[in-house]
């Protein structure tokens, strides 16, 4: 998968439950919505992203993917 | 003509309730107060004579052949425009009016041609239906009259005919023209023996304004207004109800038959959906099903650069199934998938995603809706708590205020636009919200309040505001959020909204919209009473296209505009199926019904039905499965009835998309853009040869019947279960209604659905089930589907996509009223006469500035690529901002468009492109190599077998 693609997806997901007040909800939030609507192989692709430092990756969106590999 | 079934009552129904009882010839009648007596006699079995009344118009009172005589009234009333009364005593037949009745014929008789038999409404001619009521052969009188004005036929428009000589200027096409299509374009010019029918100021009819709905053509009670067909064809034999296979209004026709050959297609009047009216399109434009161009053998080959060879349907699904097989085993379940067309029925839908879930073991299925109205599924679901419009299209003529968002109604939904435009001329109030003066901004007795121009890509920001007027200036209905929806949420978003950065005067600058109007819209819209919002894909195919139906969902419930008629928020759904392929689970994360996919008891109620374990894990979705194939992981797909080349973004990703896969089945009519791609195809159906539903815009689920048997020899779902037992998956069925069973079985909002209720009642709206038997025309009445409504903060965020000095302009895209997405259907139709190409309408200060005048070469380039088209001067949009539309492969729109997506769907955002456009002296050259590039893998077809 075109990681580009994925962190420009993922940062555009963070960027709408960005605003929920709390933080740990929102990452929550977005943890959901990629568990709920991304497939498996788009999950592993931007888990293992992050695992590599997470370029480009937004600051909620970094927590939000940081809540899927904790609890895919 | 009306069709050859229908028995005209005359009138109008009346909507009263009330009841009144009267005698006609001696027996007693009761009917709703407010019924004519012509339609209440029609109604109690007796046949009053009429020539100017039919029940889709108004009555009108001019023939003057349905007098009738009324105990206590003097003279002899017209019974068209006479209502019922309590008591009244009428009598329909007498010598005196016999003699009345002759002496008015016998004037039409000699203004009349009596070569019946030469005739091509012989037989079904109300002027002869009438006259054989009335025992009466000929005129007394000369007929010097019309019959010798010697004035030709029009014969311009390429579906019907206008022959003044059989002409008895009853006027009901004139009437048709203003009340019920709302476009006015005819009028009687001259008076006496002159009288003639004119089109706008003496055009022809192809030169004039009128649409080509037919709707003059269904009112003319004899041959002088006739569909070509019928007089190419006869008359015919048999009709076949069934429903338009275009766009999302769901026409109910009835297919007037000869010998399985379509004679006519005549829109049904007791159509729930459109009432007895069609457009160009459904009317007329059916001629594709039979197309020279149609492929009627499977086909196969080993690479897409080689030519097609026709094989045997044993052969080519083998083929498939091996290809399958072979792809997973090598690169497992996830590496295929398939894709269900909006065109295709329920029954057919919900087959290819129980192949691809059951048979495939994958749950990459997914369907068009992925780039028109996932956004729709995703916010109306995310606030209210199901997926579809809230209305029926009844509803609108109950509004006060209509909103119309990023919507083109008397383009895309024809049928629906002009019901509202009906609304609309009984005082109704309009806003619209769009880049573009649409049509209906202004229009014949039309014209919005407020048309809110907005720049592309600014839909929150605008709807913010408007919602920030009805907050901060106590405009919101309290008592219904606070009863109806979860407070806190309400209690948030009104923090939200009401912030002053969201005000008309701080979004002012992003929106490009004086705060004045949109103050005065939000205002307009919160006074309703009854105030309903109507959107469409200039709402959902946008980075932020989830958000915005939030937002206008937000509005609506903080304004109490939810739960009963004239309100709403209603998505203009596209296609005639795609709320169908949306209801049956052809979403990579849901089952059909709307149910996740990692729901445990609804994967057991499937897995125990179909009897195979099923995945809880999302699939790809269609632009995810692209981009799999690039990175090697996705490699086989099954495609029914859908053009990815030409409909979907940036057309170069998509080709090498395709090209990298290994095994591409295309199942359609005819070889697309997307064809040159494929390695198997096989050859669909066309509506006229399906029998199943479609489910329109409203939730309407609406029988489809065939006409014809398969001219390939399968149905498509026939198709899709060769496939399944190919790959060892043990399906059968014998008849679509047998799937629409498992449907009801598997699918609580279908639980009550069934052909012989559909039969029986004509059409179901979901949810259909114990607790709504007949189904729901109108949806969270007393409380929303999720429980409480719920309220969502709706930041703007902007669209990555922005104008640059090089790409200076925004691009945006739409439809045309007689071209059809990609055309496909009505490029094969005689509806080319309007529409040969698409074209790019440029503002005239823009086009000045880059030396193009109207009808110039354009060269459009975007950051993915360039195509070329001709250019049409308009002031419809504000300088900045063009617009094209996408139904010729051979203008390439998509070669333009990008690959930015809502964030919530991947919707694509077809909205919002960065362009430059330049005059272009060779186009030829640009034309060639446009051309080259898609013929490029255009491949021969072989032999059969």
């Amino acid at each position: 998968m075109d990681i580009e693609r994925l962190v420009a997806m993922a940062n555009d997901i963070a960027a709408f439950f960005a605003s929920e007040p709390d933080p740990q909800a929102a990452a929550e939030q977005v943890a959901n919505h990629l568990r709920r609507f991304w497939e498996p192989r788009m999950r592993t692709a931007i888990c293992r992203h992050l695992s590599e430092g997470g370029a480009g990756l937004s600051p909620l969106a970094r927590r939000g993917i940081q809540r899927l590999a904790e609890a895919p | 003509m009306y069709a050859i079934d229908h028995r005209d009552l005359g009138t109008p129904a009346s909507t009263a309730t009330g009841k009144v009882t009267l005698e006609i010839d001696g027996h007693a009648v009761s009917v709703p107060a407010g019924t004519s007596v012509m339609r209440a006699a029609a109604l109690a079995g007796r046949q009053i004579p009429k020539l100017c009344a039919t029940d889709t118009l108004d009555a009108f009172g001019s023939c003057r052949l349905c007098l009738v005589e009324i105990e206590g009234r003097r003279g002899y009333p017209a019974s068209c425009t006479t209502a019922v009364a309590p008591g009244m005593k009428v009598r329909t037949d007498s010598p005196q009016l016999l003699k009345l009745r002759r002496g008015v014929l016998d004037l039409y008789l000699s203004d009349h041609p009596l070569a019946c038999d030469t005739c091509p409404a012989d037989g079904h001619c109300e002027l002869q239906s009438v006259a054989a009521q009335l025992g009466v052969t000929g005129s007394r009188l000369p007929s010097g009259g019309a019959t010798q004005r010697g004035v030709s036929a029009d014969a311009s428009n390429p579906y019907f005919t206008f022959d003044p000589d059989t002409c008895i200027t009853c006027s009901r096409c004139v009437r048709a023209c203003r009340d019920v299509q709302g476009t006015f374009a005819l009028t009687i010019e001259g008076r006496g023996f002159a009288s003639r029918v004119s089109a706008s100021q003496r055009e022809t009819f192809l030169g004039s304004e009128c649409v080509s709905c037919g709707a003059c053509v269904e009112a003319c009670p004899t041959a002088a207004l006739t569909e070509k067909s019928r007089i190419a064809l006869g008359a015919p034999t048999h009709v076949v109800k069934t429903t338009c296979a275009y766009c999302g209004v769901g026409c109910s026709l009835e297919a007037e038959v000869k010998d399985s050959v379509v004679v006519r297609m005549v829109p049904a009047r007791d159509g729930a959906a459109n009432h007895g009216h069609a457009c160009v399109k459904g009317r007329f434009a059916y001629g594709y099903a039979t197309h020279a161009d149609r492929v009627l053998h499977p086909m196969i080959r080993e690479r897409i650069t080689d030519p097609w060879r026709v094989v045997s349907w044993d052969e080519a699904i083998g083929r498939v199934a091996s290809e399958f097989r072979r792809i997973q085993a090598a690169h497992g379940p996830g590496a295929v998938g398939g894709i269900t067309s909006s065109r295709c029925t329920n029954e057919e839908t919900f087959l290819v995603q129980k192949f691809v879930r059951a048979a495939l073991h994958t749950n990459n299925v997914d369907t068009c809706a992925r780039v028109c109205h996932s956004p729709t599924g995703y916010g109306l679901k995310s606030t209210l708590g199901e997926s579809a419009g809230t209305q029926n299209f009844a509803s609108v003529m109950h509004a006060d205020v209509i909103v119309v968002i990023g919507a083109n109604p008397t383009d895309g939904h024809p049928v629906f636009g002009s019901q509202m435009k009906r609304r609309l001329r009984q005082g109704a109030r309009l806003i619209v919200m769009d880049p573009r003066e649409i049509d209906i901004v202004r229009s014949a007795h039309v014209a919005a309040d407020v048309h809110l121009q907005l720049r592309p890509g600014t839909n929150v920001a605008m709807i913010n505001a408007l919602a920030h007027v009805v907050v901060t200036e106590g405009l919101a209905n309290d008592r219904f959020a606070e009863e109806r929806c979860e407070v806190d949420s309400w209690r948030r978003w009104k923090a939200f909204v009401a912030e002053p950065r969201n005000s008309p005067e701080a979004t002012e600058a992003v929106t490009g919209v004086p705060a004045a109007l949109v103050r005065k819209a939000a205002r307009l819209y919160a006074a309703g009473p009854n105030s309903a919002i109507y959107y469409g894909l200039g709402v959902t195919e946008h980075s932020q296209g989830s958000t915005t139906v939030m937002a206008i969902a937000n509005l609506a419930m903080a304004t109490g505009n939810l739960g009963r008629e004239g309100v709403g928020v209603s998505p203009l759904r596209g296609q005639n199926n795609v709320q169908g392929s949306c209801d049956m689970g052809s979403f990579p994360h849901e089952f059909s019904g709307y149910r996740h996919v990692s729901d445990g008891a609804t994967r057991a109620l499937f897995e125990d039905a179909w009897r195979v374990p099923l995945s809880g894990e999302p699939g790809l979705r269609i632009p995810n499965m692209f981009e799999a194939a690039l990175d090697g992981s996705f490699r086989g797909l099954y495609i029914q009835g859908e053009d990815f080349v030409q409909s979907d973004p940036n057309t170069r990703h998509v080709v090498a998309a395709l090209s990298a896969m290994e095994c591409v089945v295309l199942q359609d009519l005819f070889l697309n853009e997307t064809s040159h791609y494929a390695h198997v195809f096989l050859p669909g159906s066309s509506f006229l040869e399906k029998d199943g539903t479609f489910t329109n815009a409203e939730r309407r689920i609406s029988r489809v019947r065939k006409v014809m048997e398969p001219l390939a020899g399968l149905a498509d779902w026939e198709i899709t279960l060769r496939l399944a037992q190919a790959l060892g998956f043990p399906v059968h069925y014998d008849h679509p209604s047998e799937i629409m069973q498992e449907i009801a079985r598997l699918t609580p909002t279908f639980r009550g659905v069934t052909y012989e209720k559909l039969d029986r009642l004509g059409s179901l709206q979901w949810p259909c089930n114990d607790a709504a038997p007949e189904g729901t025309p109108t949806m969270h009445v007393g409380a929303f589907v999720r429980g409480k409504g719920k309220f969502i903060v709706t930041e703007y965020v902007a669209t990555p996509e922005r104008t640059t000095s090089r790409f200076p302009l925004l691009l945006t895209t739409g439809r045309t009223l007689f071209q059809y997405n990609v055309g496909a259907q009505t490029r094969r139709t005689a509806n080319l006469e309007w529409q040969s190409e698409d074209r790019l309408e440029i503002h005239p200060d823009d086009a000045e500035t880059r030396g193009i005048a109207d009808g110039d070469w354009i060269g459009m380039s975007s950051r993915t690529g360039d195509t070329v088209m001709r250019a049409v001067l308009s002031t419809r949009m504000t300088p900045g901002v063009v617009y094209t539309t996408f139904h010729f492969p051979e203008s390439g729109a998509n070669v333009v468009t990008t690959e930015y997506s809502d964030w919530a769907t991947n919707c694509p955002e077809y909205k919002v492109t960065a362009v430059e456009v330049v005059r272009v002296e060779n186009a030829d050259a640009w034309r060639t190599r446009r051309r080259a590039e898609r013929t490029e893998r255009a491949a021969p077809v072989g032999r059969t077998p």
